[in-house]
């Protein structure tokens, strides 16, 4: 019998068995048993058509969403111990991440990542169309990533006032300024004029959906805390319910999608 | 060569330009889907960001207000998918019309592989190159940060992240209610829709051209040329004021730019019947409210009937052959009725930029009463 090596010592040690409770993944048993008892990647079939897992037909870029997605939770995370959402302290905070941290990358994998991960997105859905994914019975799941493309656009919008300098509150202004021409529902849209109880305005700039967005009739600090709340926990909470449904349903729509 | 570029890439040339590109893309896909033409697209989008970040004023310009290198990336992927996605498409086409299988769909594809290693080891690449990308772009540029919030002083030209700077370009042609509420609700109405418009059953989890013309062509057609050029013009083709500026042109906070746009009430009441405008503001406007009503409710009526009889592309679209009926009898009222409204108000667009460009159109119908520009 030959001397076991480091690595099959470890592997056979009670710690090590208790974590991973099969072999290692080299016959069909193991393999099945490596993707059905690990709950991350549990989120694969065990086995899938061979179309599927080539590059040039997915080309990766949902599985790269969704990475970006994961690394943007992390430095974020990170980013959250060292700023203070108030227009006291935002600007000042965004600084000295810059001026007090040695080769520190943590903004910039932040910002860049949520650019990456409007491109990545975009290009998933532009995969996903071009090979007429979104076809029965996969339209529900086509939805599903519509409005998730649209919650990764706002994420990335409510991420853009949080440094607080020039760029964020104007860029936020103009985007803003839009809800006010909401038909109906801004004070500056079709049809807001229409609501009015003798001189009282019942649709103006103290109450119209840019008042709710923005918590008052700037882009002030009222704005900067709503869009705190948005951009680290609301938005990605609706997301992360989100995405779950649409992995869910990635399976369950028959996995990646192939000639029928 | 820059001053030209200065003076035809103004959307009123380059957006006529960007169109006829993609009608002879789509017309002479199969020389578009070679790979020899795939390594020239790449070495020239290359060779021209190289030569444009030589000019010191492009590059100026290009950093001044935004953080705008992803569109650097986002030009490169665009060339690259849209080639990539009509290459395998038309090579599938040709298999097809070869009694082939697609290339997905051949026997061996067909067979079942397991998903360790084949799936995960993809996946562990994907994120390594993932990562080391982000870490590099991260240690080469730094995130953009300017001086502190200043809700008195706004920079001129104030723009949105470069994803919405589309649906800011958008506003030079329509009120905020269309471009920043109406377009955009439409567009992701319109995504949703999709699946359950599109009944053609074929092209079902390959790339194909030939067997979804139509619905790749209106896809790529709103994604290329009304999202992702609008997003480049509004990058690097605007500045103060929100003028059109060369890629080469400094930009002058002072350059007057005519404005003399008129609406069509005062075309039709002051310049062609030489009175003044009625102040029934309805019968003003009367000449507007009926083309638009024309367009979105006549129109798709229109093309389902059979009124005249016309020769050649005319007496198509007349007679219904080319979209009306042929998709009226495969859709059924409600599915036509939704696809030639979401296709119509997608249309408004180029059309409105070029009454603006053609006749210098302002307003469609002008109520300023109600707020209610088109």
């Amino acid at each position: 019998m030959s001397k076991d090596s480091f690595a099959q010592k470890v592997a056979k040690t009670q710690v090590w068995k208790s974590i991973f409770r099969h072999g290692p993944p080299d016959n069909a048993r193991n393999r099945a048993a490596v993707i059905a008892g690990n709950v991350f990647l549990h989120l694969h079939p065990i086995k899938l058509k061979k179309s599927g897992v080539q590059l040039g037909y997915t080309w990766c870029m949902g599985g790269l969403t969704f990475f970006v997605f994961l690394a943007l939770a992390v430095t974020g995370i990170l980013l959250m111990f060292y700023y203070r959402p108030t227009a006291e302290y935002a600007y000042n905070d965004v600084i000295a991440l810059r001026e007090h941290v040695p080769l520190g990358i943590m903004r910039e994998l932040h910002r860049w990542g949520a650019h990456a991960m409007v491109i990545t997105v975009w290009l998933h859905m532009f995969r996903v169309f071009m090979t007429g994914s979104y076809k029965p019975p996969r339209e529900f799941n086509w939805g599903v990533g519509v409005i998730l493309l649209v919650l990764t656009l706002l994420l990335s919008f409510t991420g853009y006032l949080l440094p607080w300098d020039q760029l964020a509150i104007w860029a936020i202004t103009v985007g803003s300024n839009m809800a006010k021409a909401t038909p109906f529902l801004g004070h500056g849209g079709p049809g807001a004029n229409l609501a009015q109880i003798g001189d009282f305005i019942m649709v103006s700039d103290k109450n119209d959906v840019r008042f709710q967005l923005l918590g008052g009739r700037f882009v002030g600090e009222a704005a900067l805390l709503r869009f705190y709340i948005l951009h680290c926990v609301f938005i990605p909470v609706v997301v992360s319910v989100l995405i779950a449904i649409h992995f869910w349903r990635v399976r369950k729509d028959g996995g990646i999608s192939a000639p029928l | 060569m820059k001053n030209f570029l200065n003076v035809y890439t103004d959307p009123v040339y380059s957006f006529t330009f960007v169109c006829i590109a993609f009608f002879f893309m789509i017309k002479y896909v199969h020389i578009v889907a070679t790979k020899k033409f795939g390594i020239g697209l790449m070495l020239s989008t290359l060779i021209m960001f190289i030569l444009c970040f030589m000019d010191p004023t492009f590059t100026k310009n290009f950093y001044i207000t935004n953080d705008n290198v992803p569109i650097i990336f986002l030009v490169f992927l665009l060339a690259w998918t849209t080639w990539f996605a009509l290459y395998q498409g038309v090579r599938n086409d040709n298999r097809i019309a070869n009694g082939l299988p697609p290339l997905e769909g051949t026997p061996e594809n067909r067979e079942k592989v397991w998903a360790w290693p084949n799936l995960v080891y993809t996946e562990l690449f994907a994120i390594i190159l993932g990562t080391v990308f982000l870490i590099a772009w991260s240690v080469f540029f730094k995130a953009p940060l300017e001086e502190p919030a200043n809700p008195t002083w706004a920079p001129n030209p104030a723009k949105a992240p470069w994803y919405f700077l589309g649906l800011q370009e958008m506003l030079v042609y329509f009120d905020p209610w269309l471009a920043g509420v109406l377009l955009p609700g439409l567009i992701i109405v319109g995504l949703i829709a999709i699946p359950y418009i599109d009944m053609n059953p074929k092209g079902n989890g390959y790339y194909t051209f030939a067997e979804r013309k139509f619905a790749i062509i209106t896809y790529l057609f709103s994604w290329l040329v009304l999202w992702n050029f609008l997003i480049i013009i509004g990058t690097v083709f605007r500045g103060p004021n929100w003028s059109f500026y060369g890629p080469f042109e400094v930009w002058d906070t002072h350059k007057v730019v005519a404005a003399n746009n008129v609406n069509i009430s005062e075309m039709l009441w002051i310049n062609t019947l030489g009175v003044k405008l009625p102040s029934n503001i309805f019968v003003r406007e009367i000449a507007g409210i009926l083309m638009t009503l024309a367009y979105l409710v006549l129109f798709p009526i229109f093309l389902t009937k059979k009124i005249f009889n016309f020769n050649g592309l005319l007496g198509k679209i007349c007679n219904g052959g080319f979209l009306g009926q042929r998709y009226l009898k495969s859709l059924g009222w409600a599915r036509y009725a939704l696809l030639i409204f979401l296709v119509l108000m997608m249309l408004t667009l180029p059309i409105k930029m070029y009454m603006r460009w053609l006749i210098n159109l302002k307003y469609i119908v002008f109520m300023p009463e109600f707020e209610f520009n088109i």
